[in-house]
């Protein structure tokens, strides 16, 4: 089935006229409305979307996915909310609008958490979306249904966001490749905001080369975003060699190593130790990866640091909710009724328990004591990294504390370090550092991944230890299979 | 009781000129079509970012300099969380932690004297959405949301209703002559908040204080301070100063009252954290070097110069500063070599009672600067008198031709010396017994031969070469 190829084959298969993008975009189409029925994994299906023109271009005539928390002209984009269940933009985000330039079609808008709050992919208001490994399970979130169709093989690739670890770990939970590049390559334009000083805009592809392609298909300098910044030196495809020799990486020894879970579960045992297997491709490639220590105080703090500054601005981005312009209009003649109204009947209850947290950590009494100590120590921890980016090409780590989680599977983590495990894909988002997770293994024919962090930037670098890691494992382009 | 004292400061808050709006392509000018300048980040749509149009900095900036403020580092924003139906992110873009200028001092002229002013910052900021209402409904306006706003705030440093509308006054025109904004309170470009308390004379403490807000005019402004300061004066006087709250309250134009609004305890939370979509970046002294340099000399410094160096009346130096194009039109006439207090009288009559009549800009005046220069020559050399000199002046205006023109034709003075001498001869001749009780020295007769050539010339004799062949003919014989 061709949707299960990557870019630069489906390319050449359109060069070569022995597929046309017509029967490529039905081909994406029927199996969006099949992975739909099994998983939910969309919020809109674009039927109406056709072939295009074939040039030069990689992702020209190829479909793609969107998550709906970007901004697409003429069709809803609703970022999983009722609040904007009925909300048409008349505008399109930059790097959807690029890819548009580019070429590449549109096919369907993916389910997310909630404004992407959420690494559950179970609070959006069309509800939960199931991993394609195995429907009781999860795929991590917020881009949950992008992840579900990339690895389902409806397309190449489709646009995730990454706040926390939104594209990353649900690209490791459904064993593809989710990379957010360094903040500000990729336009925010257009893209709801989240936390903004957090969120990035990515690619979730089932390689590493595919999404190297969409990411230079999608960057560039934009003037609607003040953030973004001229890469026009920069190509990651073409920085894609494979040859690493004498890269050094290195590894937080207290959340890769096993000595510090006394209580682990037999798959995280596994989790780690297949992590510890794959470094060892690195000796072939002529990669030096170093275990470093570093203070546990500081990775203990990595999860309330981002709940604190996370909740703090999502408070503030999502206050333009009132339901007055855009998104369903609240039934009171007084206006503030008219609002609460709005915001009561739209928001999921996760959403409002995290408004109310970011409201109270920036009121006065209490900014300096946890917004401006979370700022603090987002410092401490980004220097922290950036001496070691001194030193070392990369941080690699593994994502999460193993495969896929059961929806009903409750939060009992017993060591505290299994909480840093967690959450320290956080430290990508606090440096706006370049990290992309790509597929290392499986436990119980479930995927698992592991990440690699950079300095800012240095995105090309990152991308190509990355690639030549793919090149020593078996999972490159692999898609879903339910297991039994 | 005591004497009392009245605490005043303020905040103004200016519109600012610019093509687009503050953070937003949208054009920033009025229009009576609502809603017709806007972009999407106007109206919040999701995704939406903020751009800074790096004018605005530039002015705010010049202010900042112009108010002698120390400027930060580096520029960056604040959000300032609330929500309210006019402003549509449910957040206001301002500066709180660093803003644009602190710690500024001016000083200003009230009643004829230097009062100093202290300015505790001034920081730039969008406006909001403008909302009208109607029996059962609400409209709004986004035109205005986005349109950048300076806001100045003063240390609590005046004491009259009349120092603080000098104070307006004098900003007003500041803003005007840095060319930063129209700042005409008619078209609500000028707002106002006013913090009002009232102390013993000798007190060391300051009372409690009132804010009233919006005002928006400066009338408004001197009738509130003097609502305030006689209503906190009454109470305290009926010994119920302590009825007297730190509170907001607001000015009604209709009923001339301040009126309750909300109390300190119910004072808002704006939960203020920095703006994260637009990074900070650093203000170079090159920057501020090149921006300094565009601010022009300041009215009051004009003023002074005038009077102190060219012996202008106040009276006549206040009406040339007080728009800039006027005053700089007298300055290059000075630099053209005409007399002040010529350059002086024509423009304060001549020239502000024509473009006032005609509503016409100075600058497009055709009689330029050079031109009166040619004019005023023209009188000094005697070729034409003050007379025909405001003749001229009018017909050089409305034909758009040069001076010469109209002096070379009908109106022409006669200046030929022997065409003069001629005629002066035949009146000398005609007139023997003046002649003679001239000579036999009523020299008070002078005038009168004087009057017989402009008789005879129809007042087109050159005056001074008439006088001058006059005597030398009266003296000879």
């Amino acid at each position: 089935m061709c949707m299960e190829k990557s870019i630069s084959e489906l390319h050449e298969l359109l060069k070569k006229g022995e597929v046309t993008s017509s029967e490529l975009v039905s081909a994406s189409l029927k199996k969006s409305h099949e992975i739909q029925a099994k998983y939910n994994a969309f919020v809109t299906i674009c039927d109406d979307a056709e072939g295009g023109t074939v040039t030069d271009e990689l992702v020209s005539g190829i479909p793609f996915g969107v998550k709906d928390n970007y901004s697409t002209k003429d069709v809803l984009s609703t970022g999983s909310s009722n609040t904007l269940n009925n909300y048409v933009p008349f505008f399109t985000a930059t790097v959807v609008e690029n890819l548009f330039k580019k070429g590449a079609i549109m096919v369907n808008k993916t389910v997310l958490d909630e404004f992407g709050m959420g690494g559950t992919g179970t609070t959006g208001h069309t509800g939960i979306v199931k991993n394609p490994w195995d429907p009781k399970r999860m795929c991590a979130g917020s881009s949950a249904g992008s992840a579900c169709a990339v690895a389902s093989g409806v397309y190449p690739y489709a646009l995730g966001s990454d706040t926390g670890d939104s594209i990353r770990k649900p690209a490791a939970f459904c064993g593809i490749v989710g990379y957010k590049p360094t903040y500000g390559l990729l336009s925010r334009y257009g893209l709801f905001p989240f936390a903004s000083s957090l969120d990035h805009a990515g690619v979730l592809t089932r390689s590493v080369l595919d999404a190297a392609i969409v990411a230079d298909a999608m960057k560039g300098i934009d003037a609607k975003d003040m953030t973004s910044w001229d890469s026009k030196d920069i190509n990651l495809t073409k920085s894609l060699t494979g040859t690493v020799k004498g890269k050094k990486l290195f590894y937080i020894k207290e959340i890769a190593d096993v000595e510090n879970y006394p209580h682990a579960t037999q798959e995280l045992k596994e989790h780690l130790a297949n992590f510890k297997n794959v470094l060892k491709n690195f000796e072939k490639l002529g990669v030096k990866v170093e275990g470093v220590s570093i203070d546990q105080t500081l990775l203990n703090a990595i999860p309330s640091v981002y709940v604190i500054l996370s909740c703090a601005e999502a408070t503030s981005n999502m206050s333009n909710l009132t339901g007055i312009i855009f998104g369903p209009r609240g039934k009171s003649t007084k206006i503030t009724e008219m609002m609460k109204e709005h915001r009561t009947l739209g928001f999921s209850p996760l959403i409002k328990r995290r408004f109310v947290i970011g409201s109270y950590i920036l009121q006065k009494e209490n900014q300096e004591r946890y917004f401006k100590n979370a700022q603090r120590v987002r410092r401490l921890i980004v220097d922290k990294m950036k001496e070691l980016f001194k030193t070392y090409d990369g941080l690699i780590l593994p994502v999460s504390s193993g495969p896929a989680k059961f929806f009903d599977e409750g939060d009992d983590a017993i060591d505290e370090n299994t909480n840093v495990l967690e959450e320290h894909l956080q430290i990508g988002n606090f440096g706006g550092f370049p990290s992309i997770t790509i597929p290392d293994g499986f436990i119980n024919d479930l995927p698992v991944g592991i990440n690699i962090t950079g300095n800012c930037y240095d995105d090309a670098n990152v991308l190509n230890i990355a690639y030549a890691l793919e090149s020593t494992m078996n999972y490159k382009n692999q898609i879903a299979r339910e297991v039994k | 009781m005591k004497k009392q004292i009245a605490v005043i400061g303020l905040e103004m808050h200016c519109e600012l000129k610019s093509n687009s709006k503050v953070f937003s392509p949208a054009k920033n000018s009025y229009s009576e079509i609502p809603n017709s300048n806007i972009a999407p980040v106007d109206m919040a749509f999701p995704g939406t970012l903020p751009v800074v149009n790096k004018k605005c900095i530039a002015d705010a900036l010049k202010m900042s300099m112009a108010l002698n403020c120390k400027q930060p580092e580096y520029m960056y924003f604040d959000r300032k969380n609330y929500y309210y139906p006019d402003l549509p992110k449910g957040y206001q873009i301002t500066q709180m932690a660093d803003p644009v200028g602190v710690d500024g001092k001016i000083e200003i002229e009230v009643n004829e004297k230097l009062v100093p002013i202290y300015i505790h910052d001034i920081h730039l900021e969008e406006d909001a959405a403008s909302l009208d209402h109607y029996f059962d409904t609400s409209t709004i306006d986004y035109n205005r949301a986005g349109v950048p706003l300076l806001e100045l705030v003063t240390e609590p440093c005046m004491h009259s209703a009349e120092e603080a509308v000098a104070f307006l006054e004098h900003m007003r025109d500041v803003y005007k002559y840095c060319d930063v904004s129209e700042a005409d309170t008619k078209k609500g470009q000028i707002r106002c908040d006013v913090n009002i308390s009232i102390m013993d004379e000798d007190a060391t403490s300051f009372g409690t204080r009132v804010e009233v807000k919006n005002v928006n005019s400066f009338g408004g402004v001197y009738d509130a301070i003097n609502y305030e300061i006689k209503r906190q004066t009454e109470l305290k006087e009926q010994g119920r100063y302590n009825e007297v709250e730190q509170e907001t309250r607001r000015w009604d134009e209709d009923s001339m009252q301040t009126i309750h609004m909300r109390s300190k305890v119910d004072a808002i939370d704006y939960k203020y954290f920095i703006e994260p979509n637009i990074p900070k970046f650093k203000i170079t002294s090159e920057w501020k070097e090149e921006l300094k340099k565009e601010i022009p000399r300041l009215h009051l410094e004009r003023k002074y110069d005038y009077i102190n160096n060219y012996n202008l009346s106040n009276y006549d130096a206040t009406i040339l500063v007080k728009d800039k194009a006027t005053s700089d039109y007298f300055e290059e006439c000075l630099k053209l070599g005409i007399d002040a207090k010529t350059a002086s009288n024509w423009i304060t009559t001549q020239i502000l009672g024509y473009i006032n009549k005609h509503e016409l800009d100075i600058k497009d005046l055709f009689l330029t600067p050079k031109r009166l220069k040619d004019l005023t020559d023209s009188i000094k050399t005697g070729t034409i008198s003050s007379k025909q000199a405001k003749d001229i002046f009018f017909k050089v205006i409305e034909t758009k031709k040069e001076i010469k023109e109209f002096i070379s034709t009908d109106n022409a003075q006669i200046s030929d010396k022997d065409t003069l001498t001629s005629i002066i001869e035949e009146i000398i001749n005609n007139n023997e017994t003046q002649v003679n009780d001239y000579r036999n020295g009523k020299t008070n007769l002078f005038d009168y031969f004087v009057g017989q050539v402009m008789k005879s010339t129809k007042g087109k004799a050159n005056p001074v070469l008439t006088k001058e062949i006059l005597k030398e003919k009266l003296q000879g014989g």
